[in-house]
């Protein structure tokens, strides 16, 4: 089944704590359920973005790597 | 969470500041209070118009330091003042002078940066810390 994402957040470049920080910001502007997809280059995104997820109740659906760049799906509390 | 987080910012160089911001961002992404207090040269930092645009460093970060930070910067880092005023929109972030300081500096509200809340004094601050960890920088 192909996922839906409603926003795309593009967080490459950021340094730490920006791609969180942006992702907290995107994802105020979603209902609950929708989908939001974060690219990332900061070399601690992946326990950040891990971390994040589990104390906020946002869930972490997909996570991926490639080629320096982290790839997040997050689905809104 | 939500544990609170006290931060008492007293060094006002633009490093100290910057890794400061990080760490408030941080918490207030996670959903934590934080109450940050500007102490001294922290303060003299948040002068209206003056915040995040100074360059000092401490004084470990010598030449090599230096243009590391001019490094990061030039490749769009955000200011210690852009991630403070990110970290008060998406969290509970309150930013209060101390009292002192302001004598000390001989500030009045009205010099100061619009990041700032309020001004208080140090009970005020340790009733806001409860029995939060506080952070001293």
């Amino acid at each position: 089944m192909a996922i839906e994402i409603t926003q795309r957040l593009d967080a490459r470049n950021l340094s730490c704590p920006m791609p969180i920080v942006k992702t907290a910001v995107a994802i105020k502007g979603l209902a609950s359920g929708q989908l939001l997809e974060v690219v990332a280059t900061d070399p601690g995104s992946t326990k950040d973005f891990a971390a994040w997820a589990a104390t906020t109740g946002n869930q972490l659906v997909e996570q991926s790597t490639e080629g320096g760049v982290y790839r997040f799906v997050l689905r809104k509390k | 969470m939500d544990e609170p987080l006290a931060i008492t910012l007293f060094s006002g160089t633009d490093d100290r500041l910057s890794a400061a911001a990080v760490l408030i961002a941080g918490a207030a992404a996670l959903g934590r209070p934080v109450h940050v207090f500007l102490q001294y040269w922290a303060l003299d930092a948040f002068r209206f118009n003056a915040a995040g645009r100074r360059t000092q460093l401490a004084p470990e970060a010598g030449e090599a330091g230096a243009a590391a930070v001019e490094a990061l910067r030039a490749a769009g880092q955000a200011s210690w003042r852009e991630t403070l005023a990110q970290a008060k929109e998406i969290g509970q972030v309150e930013i209060q002078a101390c009292s002192l300081s302001m004598d000390l500096l001989q500030l009045a509200q009205d010099d100061l940066d619009p990041l700032v809340d309020g001004v208080e004094g140090v009970t005020a601050f340790w009733l806001a810390a409860g029995a939060g960890q506080v952070v001293f920088i």
